[in-house]
This record gives structure tokens, sequence and C-alpha cells, in this order.
């Protein structure tokens, strides 16, 4: 090791991806022995800094990026993952990479297998030579030793607690020779609470035997007592690296989501009537993958517009999918007084709600079918919309002509931009094909709307006409309305109240006009509920 | 208790069938002599065939449907040494060679193809088949006796080229049953085809322990895990399926010289099938096999086969019945293991993810 030089060096990191920058002169520096915690909102970029460190073949099909890497005082660019490992950087990441038949020992050495060399090898090459297991047992075992903790090399990892699998990820990069930096993605994000905090102390200790991390979680408690510096990245660029002593919680979740923007809220206080809200939920469940609602409890009065936040993963996607019946879930749902069955699409669209979905090709819409199509299919089949009865009602027959007018109304009032109503949704722009979206949930006259995402991936003309018209559909039809957006500002100009979602549960409600600190407190885990306020 | 209840549960189909077989052996009326000397002369017969299939199984690319390939290799090469008259073992070993290079080649193209079909392998493998099948057919049917010169004109549908529809291999007749002969209390064993079979079991149990049997097995777990750490997936996989055609090949040619004749155009068709059904009445599954259930697999599948007709004719007074009852076993055995998979894998997606819920949660 080049005596004094730090374990990495990153210099005037910068990538764009097309268009869009991600990030901006970004300089970091880790030295031998130090935990240095990266932390900032899903976006900020971190991943595609993590991405670039490790030489992920995506980086360089998109164009490279700018700047320089330096491990151990050498600049390196990296062409693929394995050069990255042979350099001594290992990856923990946060859905473990372990085979879940293979026992610890297999998994610690997993195509690093110690061989019995044979004459054969000769004729068939290594990959015919027989797997010397006592010496993968005894290296397995020095591995976990190091990392000091209680793990059984011949146990398989399917019979493990989930905190032990954790500890084999970390002792799989353990083994490798040479680590000298380990960059663990939110390893605490599955564990129980003391399983982390053993997870903690074993860091700790490897630390302090000279390896360098980079730990990156949204557990900002986490994050202040392990690491000794933490750097906050926001929208691509560094915007704070300070020593964990002199930050703060609240000053690193001020720092993820930004200062106070003059006049960001739009939305006047409203204050709506006492009684029985429109949908009380209770103990929500929801089995949808990557978005896993645990134990989610809310209630929407009615007329009134709920923002649902959070950061990506915790579960805020999950809710409308699961209230929808898209994807399993359970738990007490009550929707105007009456229980609302889960898992029955039709039920929910037949109560009255509708959901415009975050998932628009896949979800929301029939690409391969015109506008007119688009919008009132929904309507057609819940409602019996834009149908004719033939020979007395025995048949049912389309009338493309209403379905036309219906669409082309839609196409003035959202101002969605097409050749006509026969065009393919398909072809459609994202802002545009997201209006159509919008259309059809209009077209059911849904008594509660729930949507995700609404301005994910459209351009700005695009998004202020879709918050409009939301903002319309509420404040002239009296919809009331379920918003689920990572967007914070968003919320903040569109919303009366906004709820926020961590590790699937609501970890607190907060008016509008709080401040973004306070919501950023929220989405971190770190503050506890406030009071819900009077309703 | 609950040791002996999840004994039962892993082996539920195994019993099944020894409980079937119980009950139909008396009905049959076969004397107990005949019955051992069928099932041990089949054991022979069949055993590396259902071998075969033990190494995708374990690079998780499930049941090969695509080993009809090799048992088309194993066919062509018998052909032409019939064709040649080389007779004994130097025939059986002419032919294998011969069907080496083609086997290989085979099971290359079939390994490629299901490279570019990851998850559907089963399926694409049974279509494979079929298409390989007519490829076989331009072979033996338009080719041999035209392109492919052949010596013998009995063999030579009378048309002038093609090969015609049943082959017998008197020169290879049950050379390798017979090789070193034994008889136990008038029951025939085919001692030189046991060692065959256990040479072949114990090269399993060898590939197993090797680097690229350890990579196999990491394969079959998780592609996206095995990738991460630098093993090569798709050469792996490749090299799975190309064993598991040449293993084929040679069963099929293990299987013939004990028979005796080869039906140029349908024996190869049903050996897949078959192999399927007598692996998973053994008690293997989609994505697990073992040599155990090759060995058991084989004795129970074959005793079905013995039994059933005469217990049908005895029972109803119609061996068709038995027959019907083999292919419903058959494919009936091979639609439940595929539905089982199926619902396993459901099964164990749910519980993976219930345990993502939070505690005190209700449903």
């Amino acid at each position: 090791m080049v005596g004094g030089a730090p374990a990495l060096r990153l210099r005037g990191i910068g990538k764009s991806f097309g268009e869009s920058r991600v990030l901006e002169d970004v300089s970091l520096e880790v030295a031998p022995g130090e935990v240095v915690g990266l932390v900032g909102e899903n976006g900020a970029g971190k991943s595609t800094l993590m991405r670039i460190l490790f030489g992920m073949p995506i980086i360089r099909e998109t164009g490279g990026y700018q700047g320089s890497v330096e491990v151990a005082g050498q600049e390196v660019r990296f062409r693929s993952p394995f050069d990255a490992l042979d350099a001594g950087i290992g990856m923990v990441h946060q859905e473990f990479s372990l085979l879940p038949g293979f026992t610890a020992a297999e998994n610690i050495l997993l195509n690093r297998e110690p061989l019995r060399r044979s004459a054969l090898d000769e004729v068939f090459g290594e990959r015919l030579s027989l797997l010397d297991r006592a010496a993968m047992e005894a290296r397995a075992r020095r591995s976990i030793e190091r990392l000091g903790v209680p793990l059984d090399p011949a146990m398989l990892v399917k019979e493990m607690p989930v905190g032990h699998r954790q500890f084999t990820e970390i002792a799989r990069e353990l083994g490798r020779e040479g680590l000298r930096l380990l960059v663990l993605d939110e390893p605490t994000a599955v564990l129980t609470e003391s399983e982390a905090a053993t997870l903690l102390g074993r860091l700790r200790a490897l630390a302090a035997e000279g390896v360098a991390m980079i730990f990156i979680s949204h557990r900002l408690g986490e994050v202040l007592s392990l690491c000794q510096r933490v750097a906050v990245l926001r929208d691509g660029r560094l915007v704070q690296d300070l020593p964990a002593g002199r930050t703060s919680v609240r000053g690193l979740a001020a720092a993820m989501v930004g200062r106070e923007m003059a006049a960001a809220t739009g939305a006047e206080p409203r204050t709506f009537p006492a009684g029985e809200p429109l949908l009380e939920v209770e103990g929500l469940w929801v089995d949808m993958p990557g978005e896993t609602v645990r134990d989610a409890t809310f209630s929407v009065a009615r007329g009134e517009i709920l923002g649902i936040g959070g950061l990506a993963g915790q579960g805020k996607l999950g809710i409308p999918n699961g209230l929808m019946g898209l994807h399993p879930a359970g738990g007490r749902v009550r929707y105007r007084g009456r229980p609302l069955p889960l898992g029955e699409p039709r039920a929910a669209l037949e109560a009255g709600l509708a959901f415009v979905s975050e998932d628009r090709r896949g979800v929301g819409l029939l690409l391969d079918e015109g506008i007119d199509w688009n919008v009132a299919f929904g309507a057609m089949q819940v409602q019996g919309a834009c149908l004719r009865p033939l020979l007395g009602g025995l048949l049912q027959w389309r009338s493309d002509a209403a379905m036309a007018s219906l669409a082309a109304g839609y196409v003035k009032e959202l101002e969605i931009r097409c050749t006509g109503v026969r065009q393919k949704a398909g072809t459609l722009s994202g802002g545009n094909q997201q209006k159509v979206c919008l259309a059809r949930a209009f077209a059911l006259s849904p008594e509660l709307l729930l949507v995700a995402e609404p301005t994910r991936g459209i351009d700005v003309g695009a998004k202020e006409l879709v918050l409009a018209a939301l903002r319309r559909l509420n404040r002239e039809r009296g919809t009331t309305i379920v918003v689920v957006s990572s967007e914070l500002h968003e919320l903040r100009s569109l919303c009366d109240r906004i709820a926020i979602v961590y590790e699937g549960r609501i970890a607190g409600h907060l008016p509008a006009s709080a401040a973004l600190e306070e919501l950023g407190l929220l989405m971190a885990g770190a503050a506890t509920a406030p009071p819900p306020e009077a309703r | 208790m609950n040791r002996l209840r999840r004994l039962l549960a892993e082996n539920a189909v195994v019993l099944l069938f020894a409980a079937l077989i119980a009950a139909a052996i008396p009905l049959s009326g076969a004397p107990p002599l005949y019955l051992l000397q069928e099932v041990l002369t089949r054991l022979g017969r069949n055993a590396v065939l259902v071998l075969s299939l033990l190494l995708p199984v374990m690079a998780g690319m499930g049941l090969n449907f695509g080993m009809v390939l090799g048992a088309m290799a194993g066919q062509i090469g018998l052909i032409l040494v019939t064709d040649w008259a080389i007779v004994g073992l130097p025939g059986l070993t002419l032919a294998a060679m011969l069907a080496t290079p083609v086997a290989v080649l085979l099971g290359w193209l079939c390994g490629a193809v299901l490279n570019r079909a990851k998850g559907r392998e089963m399926v694409t493998g049974y279509i494979l088949g079929f298409f390989v099948n007519g490829l076989y057919q331009l072979v033996v049917l338009y080719a041999m006796g035209s392109l492919i010169p052949m010596l013998n004109p009995e063999l030579v549908l009378s048309r002038g080229y093609g090969v015609r529809n049943v082959i017998n291999l008197t020169g290879v007749r049950q050379v390798l049953d017979r090789l070193v002969p034994a008889r136990i209390g008038g029951i025939q064993l085919p001692v030189f085809t046991y060692a065959l079979i256990a040479a072949m079991c114990l090269f399993v149990v060898w590939f197993r322990r090797t680097k690229l049997g350890q990579d196999m097995r990491a394969v079959g777990q998780d592609r996206a895990v095995a990738d991460a750490a630098g093993i090569p997936v798709e050469r792996t996989r490749i090299l799975a399926i190309v064993l598991s055609t040449l293993l084929a090949c040679y069963g099929q040619i293990v299987f013939l010289q004990n028979l005796g004749t080869l039906n140029t155009y349908n024996s190869h068709e049903q050996a897949g099938m078959f192999s399927i059904a007598a692996l998973l009445i053994g008690g293997a599954s989609v994505t697990r096999a073992s040599i155990p259930n090759v060995l058991v697999g084989v004795v129970l599948f074959h005793l079905l086969f013995i039994v059933s007709p005469t217990a049908g004719k005895n029972l109803v007074g119609s061996a068709q019945l038995g027959e019907y009852f083999r292919q419903f076993v058959s494919y009936g055995v091979i639609a439940v293991a595929l539905v089982l998979y199926a619902w396993r894998k459901q099964a164990g997606e749910q519980q993976a993810r219930a345990a993502l819920r939070g505690p005190g949660v209700g449903t």
C-alpha cells in the first residue's frame, strides 16, 4: 500500500444519461480504516456513483464518466466489476446475492474454491479438478473468524436467520485477498434491531483493522453512530461532507431534501368536516415486490387531497396498488363506512375508486389501441358506458361514436397533443400518455382517485397540466384524491396533508405547510410520528 | 413424528407407486422369478438413459426433454456399424465412437438454443426434439443410400435409398449383457452392463465434486448470483446439455443392444418421455434428482410395465387396459411433476414475501 494515500479518492466525478445530468463534480476521499456514510434521497446519484466505482458495463455503454477514480493512490478505470474486485473493492448488496442451497462456506468461496490439482488438469483444464473441501472450510472459517460472528460454515444459507445471511455476504467479501474498501448498500435494511447492532459492532472492528468503508443507508441514526464522516448527495451534487460529530440527524435530513424554497407551497389550508372519513385503512399489508407495506394505518377525509411520500422501496407505492387489489394484500379497509374487499380490482372499481398507476405503459395503457379506446375502456367495463343495448338489452353493442366524443372531450380538457382520438397510445409522448391515463380515471367519475407518481418521467409543461387537472378535479367535482409521489415539492403544492411512509409503515402525517426538513426527518425514519392533527 | 411425516411427504410418489405395484403383482399372477428376471434385464437396459437426465436438473435446466437428440445420434452410429457388418464389442464401440461427435454437436446446438430460452427449457427442449427428429429423418430416409453409401441392400428400402423401418441388430445383440456371463439360480445377470452403469454412476458422483460440477449447481440455483461471481453461466449450461446428450446417446446404444432390434423411425421417440417418467416415479423433481431416484425409478416404472397388462387382463379381461394404463401413468406423472413444481415455486415465493411482513399484522 502506498503510504498515506487514501484507500479511495474520487475527483470531480460527473455523469450524464443522455440529456439528464445525474452526477456533477463529486469528489470524495476515504482513508484506510475510515468509515464514510453516504446518504441522499432516491435519484440523488448514490447508485450511479457506485456503478462508476465498480466499473459496471452500463456506465461505459452510456458514454463513460468524467473525473477520476484513484484506488490507493493509483488512477483506475475499471472495465468490469471483476476489475474492481481485483483491486480490493468489495460490495455488500441490499438484496442478498447468496445461493440458498449452498452452505456458508460454499457461498463465501463461490468461484474461488481451492482445487485439488491432478494430472487430469493438463488435459481437461482446471474445471475438472476436484474441490478441496477441507481447504474450503478452513478458508471460510478464517473469514468468519475475522468478522467475529458465530457462523457455521457448513450451514445451508436457506436455513439461516436473516442476520446470518448478511454476515455470510460480508464474510465473502472479507475472504477476498487484499480487500481495502468495502461498500455496504443498506446492509441493515432487512435486519432486526439487535442484528443491526451486532453488525455495526463488527463493522467498527473491521475498520479498526484498516478496512475502509462506504456505508450507504437511509437509517441516519446508524450512519451517525458508525461513520467518522458523512457525505450527502442531492440532485447529483455533493452538498455536504462533514465529520459525523459536527452534524446531526436533523442536519443530514435537511441537507438531503434541500433548503426551504420561498413560497413552495401552493395549497391554501382547508378544513374538512369532522365525522366519518371516506376511507379508513388499518393495519394494511401489501406484498408488492420491492414496495412491501407492512402495517399502514391512515384515513382520508371526504374532499381532501392526501399526499403519500417516502423514499423508494419503503412501501408508498404498495399502498394504492394494494387497495386496488393489484397485489396480495390484507388488513382492515373501510370505504364509506363499509368494508372494502381487498384483492378484487373490480370490487374496488365498482365501489367508486379509480387508480392511475405508476406503471403507465404496463398497467395504465393499451399501447396498441387508440386514445378513444384507452379513455373509454375502464368506464365501459365497469359502468357500461359507451354501450348501446341491442335486441332489448340481450346484447350490448359498443358505440364508437360515444367513445370518440368522450375521448375528444378529454383531449380538449387535458390538452392531449395528438393527431386525433384514433392515434395509438403507444405513439404518444410520456406526458400525453399520462394525460390519457388520467382521462381514463376521470371517465370513471370516481369518488376517490388514487394516483401514483403522476409526473414521473414527463416534461415540466406536462407536469403543470397534470397537477392542475388533479386540482381542478378536486375543487370542481369534489373528488377525493390520494397522490403518491417521490417529489416532495409536488406533494406540498397539491395536497392538504402529507403522510410519509417508512419501512412499510406510516411514519407520520404533516400538513402540507410543514417545513421540508420535518418531512425529510420522517422520510429518514428519524422522527417519531407527531400526534395526528385534529380533524 | 415430524421427521417421519416429512420423510413420507418427500417420498410420497415413490410410496404411491410401490403400493400400486404391490397391489398389481398378485392380480397379474406373474411368477416372482419371471418378475425378477425382467426387472434385472430392464434395469440394465434403461438405467444409462435415465442417468443422462441428472446433470441438466443439477444445472437448473429441468428435465432434459432434448435427450432424444442423443438417442438419435446413437441410432445413427448403430445403423452405420450394422451396415458395415462390424459385429460384437468392436462394432458397439465403433457405433459409440461414430455417434459421439454427432451427439456433441447436437448437444451444443440444443444448449445454445436453451440459453436463448431461459426459464422455458423443458418445453423448448421438447419441441427441439421434434425439430431434430425431422433432420434425423432427412438423413435416414433420404441421405442414407444416396449421399451416404449403404453396403447392405437388406437395410435399404426397395426404392434404392432410405433405411428400412426395422433393423435387426443381430451383430451387436446383447453383446454387452453377455460379455461376462453369469447365471444365479436361473436368473441371468448382465454383469458387464451393470459394471458400465456403476461406472456412469461413479462418473456422476465424481463430476459433482469437480469445479465444473460445483459451478453447475451454482448456476442451477441462481444464474444472476453465479454470473456476478464470474462463473461463465451460458457455457456451463451448454456443457450440462452436451454431457447429458452424450450420456443419452450411449444410453440409447445400451438400450438397443439389449433389445436387439432398432425401429429406425420410432425407437428414439419415446426414449425421452419414458426416461423422464421413470426418473419422476423414482421420487425426483424438476429441481432435484439423484442416483437413487434413477435406480428406484427404473425398477418401479418397469415393474409397472410388466405387471399392468396382465393385471389389467385378469381384472377386466382386456390387456389393452394395461397398455392404456402405462401410457396414462407416464404422461400423468410428468404432468403432476410439472404442476407440483409450479405450485411449490409459487408457495415458496409467497412464503418468502410473508417473511417481509411486519409482526402482529392479521391477514
